[in-house]
């Protein structure tokens, strides 16, 4: 299906629309965020501390007197930088992954399915925490953290589309016609599995910007003073009682992000890969 | 069937293997000396050589990964680095309040989707199917710590109904227990009984199309009967699972709903072993949600396989 069609199909969904038209905003709150913040996010006023939503300090302020707007509107880009690069990994391993499987069979598909069951035996969150026992903390671990957990669901989706695809007349008979493996895979059978791939990034930013932000809560992610979403929850229980807004702001920016991707995830399953969705429900699978 | 039993348990094993070697690396991987990194460079000299030993540190590494495998089998997890206990004994201080917790959180969520996904399979494309899908979808994406957090304000703070943390074993004081594990389950529940409410909606639509349904609502038999002895029982049959499954998950999904509520499980062990980088410690914790998980699933496979046998001649083939 062309690009032009699927966004056609796309905003039939009022969902499908909201759901685009928040990522659109966080994407430019996360690309502008120095300039849209109305304070500065790392900014101490210790005579300000623990302030009420006001006119002048929207969200309140923190137990250092920082706003909690201007440290959510920075925590956008980190939380967006974290799930991007980490799904990118994914993306990138997990593709490769499958088309070499797919494509080549025997027992290289074997080898590498096995190694996936093995990822795939963990638990994702554990798995994260495993690997940032070994790498430490901080946002770029965090990121080949959630990376090379996600990866292994990207080679299955992958795999199993290019299982079908591989003896599609089209690549038979590129293959009769002389083309090597490489131009095969490239030019007719990646083309042609992208569908499920688009839609699982979807799903896969989601929960990658929910395990950023888990991992920062505990401490193993984004640390200070860099103001992840995840961070400023973890700073923000610790004043519950006396300041609700510390922990429930910066939690409703994690929960509505992630609620517009997982909708924009199911719209565009609905729309590119109505088969996958009736093939999932149910199953448990936590992308 | 008997060739598909022998063949999921072969793969198992092989995963297995494969798990372990994975949780064997992570004392391997850490940069530096391992013991040291625990203990601190102030370490006494003698209980650093006693754990060096004991670890075995200093054999080859194809030697260390055959004794660990071989300690392992026979529930021999090493001592932790910190206190000296054995890891088995820590882990199975803690497994009581991990499973009282995912086995309430799994009682949560199946009390959300039983309800939820019948009224709305029965009702399609009416306002509570709406909001069904759309409660699943936001309980999908709801941070559990964040929920955690809302639900200690709420309850623990402004109504001063329920504990905000801690626990209380079963066998000291039941009614204390129960208060305890409230908040937990419902917030580790929910993004269960999310997944759930769609599988039961999903089951439901497909049963109440069926021809033996129609059958009875032809021959007049009351609507509620259908329901309960037609559509439910054959529904609900793959939902238990579909359940285990989630247990599974469940089990080592609560380690973020652990840490906040002080909840002393399994997950609250793993962070700890992390923070005081006791590695045996945390290669048995991790070795053991991933066996647990592996069984789950090798259990549901076979289960699928007895409830619907053209899985494994489909496998067989």
């Amino acid at each position: 299906m062309r690009g032009r069609e699927t966004l056609a199909l796309l905003f039939r969904s009022p969902t499908a629309i909201v759901a685009g038209a928040v990522l659109v905003a966080l994407v430019v709150t996360a690309v502008l965020g120095d300039s849209l913040a109305p304070h500065d996010p790392t900014a101490t006023d210790v005579s300000n501390r623990l302030q009420s939503p006001s006119t002048a300090h929207w969200f309140g302020t923190d137990e250092l007197g920082r706003d909690v707007l201007s440290r959510v509107i920075e925590g956008a880009a980190v939380s967006l930088k974290v799930g991007a690069v980490a799904v990118g990994i994914s993306l990138v391993a997990g593709v490769l992954i499958g088309l070499v499987a797919g494509y080549y069979g025997t027992w290289v598909d074997d080898v590498l399915m096995r190694l996936s069951d093995v990822l795939f035996a963990f638990p994702a969150m554990l798995m994260a925490i495993a690997v940032l026992a070994i790498l430490g903390p901080g946002s770029t671990n965090a990121m080949i953290a959630i990376g090379i957990v996600y990866t292994p669901i990207f080679a299955r989706i992958t795999r199993a589309s290019v299982l079908s695809v591989r003896e599609e007349v089209y690549v038979r008979a590129a293959r009769s016609a002389g083309a090597g493996d490489l131009r095969i895979v490239g030019r007719h059978v990646l083309p042609n599995v992208t569908a499920p791939i688009i839609v699982q990034t979807s799903i896969s930013l989601a929960f990658a910007i929910l395990s950023e932000a888990a991992l920062s809560f505990v401490g193993l992610g984004t640390q200070p003073p860099d103001p992840s979403w995840g961070r400023m929850l973890s700073e923000g229980r610790g004043f519950i009682e006396q300041a609700w807004w510390m922990a429930v702001f910066p939690g409703l920016a994690i929960f509505v992000t992630v609620l517009a991707f997982n909708v924009l995830g199911d719209a565009l399953r609905d729309v590119l890969d109505p088969r996958q969705r009736s093939a999932m429900a149910g199953t448990g699978v936590t992308p | 069937m008997t060739r598909y039993v022998l063949r999921r348990l072969l793969q198992s094993v092989a995963v297995l293997l494969g798990v372990s070697i994975l949780v064997f690396a992570i004392i391997q991987l850490v940069p530096g000396d391992p013991i040291r990194a625990a203990l601190g460079q102030q370490a006494d000299p003698e209980t650093y050589a006693a754990l060096r030993e004991r670890a075995g540190l200093d054999d080859p590494v194809p030697l260390q990964f055959v004794n660990w495998l071989a300690g392992a089998a026979t529930g021999d997890l090493g001592v932790s680095f910190r206190t000296g206990e054995t890891v088995l004994s820590q882990i199975l201080a803690r497994t009581p309040a991990t499973l009282s917790l995912a086995g309430a959180a799994i009682v949560v969520a199946l009390l959300i989707a039983i309800p939820l996904g019948t009224i709305s399979a029965l009702h399609p494309r009416s306002p509570v199917d709406w909001f069904a899908s759309l409660s699943s979808q936001a309980g999908l994406s709801v941070p559990d710590f964040w929920l955690g957090i809302l639900l200690i304000l709420l309850f623990a703070g402004t109504l001063g109904w329920l504990p905000s943390s801690g626990y209380t074993p079963f066998t000291e004081d039941p009614v204390d227990w129960a208060r305890h594990l409230i908040l937990p389950a419902i917030t580790a529940g929910v993004s269960s009984g999310s997944i759930l409410t769609r599988f039961v909606r999903s089951s439901v639509l497909e049963s109440l199309g069926q021809d033996h349904v129609r059958t009875a609502r032809a021959k007049g038999m009351r609507a509620r009967d259908v329901l309960t002895w037609h559509v439910l029982r054959n529904a609900l049959v793959p939902l238990v699972t579909v359940a285990g499954v989630q247990l599974a998950y469940l089990l080592s999904g609560v380690v973020v709903v652990e840490y906040v509520f002080a909840w002393p499980g399994l997950g609250q062990l793993a962070f700890q072993a992390v923070e005081s980088r006791d590695y045996p410690l945390l290669q048995g914790t991790v070795l053991l949600f991933a066996v647990i998980f592996l069984v789950v699933n090798l259990v549901v496979d076979l289960a699928y396989a007895r409830l619907d046998p053209r899985i494994s001649y489909r496998s067989a083939r």
